[in-house]
């Protein structure tokens, strides 16, 4: 049950994939990799669950931060402002 | 028992996020597209943790699974409103069949647009 649940999230990335590869704007090129960064925390979730190991709930967390950061610098890139402006 | 709750609420999750990946690729706007995946896969990601928590308990693993919860409930509608604005501020045309766009009309300068003030507060000062 769990291998359907990742096949699952597998297709739903390669969903995000597409549409950052032919997204017509930046914006969307953004939001497709801002929906990819959350949905690699569930599949970290679901590998807890497959595995019993603790490390992949420490992945998930530090992913969960990391996109955080990473979605905000490049909204404020698509603004048109430098990184620390 | 607990780990086939678990998994039938994971695979809800895994129905949400499939929609909202769905709407990312069908919404023919950025600001659409944005709209429909942030909150399915948001749910949808929610629903997971949940499901993990139900799995091993309130344990270091469930806690951790909390914490990641709470974090994502506060991080992702950030990231989208701070997504939105830079798309809206950097010029990213709306979809030719949008009835509105609110932001660009209070945002106007020059406009009348109603000031957001307090009224309530000076209401109860004088019931």
């Amino acid at each position: 049950m769990t291998q359907v649940i990742m096949i699952g999230l597998m297709v739903c990335a390669l969903l995000c994939l597409w549409r950052a590869w032919a997204g017509p704007t930046p914006a969307d090129r953004t939001v497709s990799i801002d929906i990819l960064g959350i949905l690699m925390v569930g599949f970290c979730a679901v590998l807890t669950v497959e595995t019993g190991r603790d490390l992949y709930m420490i992945v998930a967390l530090s992913w969960s931060m990391l996109a955080f950061v990473g979605s905000l610098a490049l909204a404020k890139r698509l603004e048109g402002k430098a990184y620390d402006e | 028992m607990s780990e086939n709750i678990a998994l039938v609420v994971m695979a809800i999750g895994l129905v949400f996020d499939l929609i909202g990946c769905i709407g990312l690729v069908r919404l023919p706007d950025v600001y659409n597209r944005l709209q429909a995946s942030t909150k399915c896969v948001t749910l949808g990601t929610f629903l997971i943790l949940i499901g993990v928590v139900i799995r091993f308990g309130f344990g270091s693993m469930g806690f951790k699974a909390i914490l990641c919860l709470w974090f994502i409930a506060m991080t992702s509608p950030t990231a989208a409103h701070a997504i939105a604005r830079g798309a809206h501020k950097a010029g990213f045309p709306l979809w030719s069949g949008s009835v509105g766009d609110r932001y660009a009309e209070d945002s106007r300068p020059g406009s009348d647009a109603p000031v957001a003030t307090t009224p309530d507060r000076a209401e109860e000062v004088t019931p």
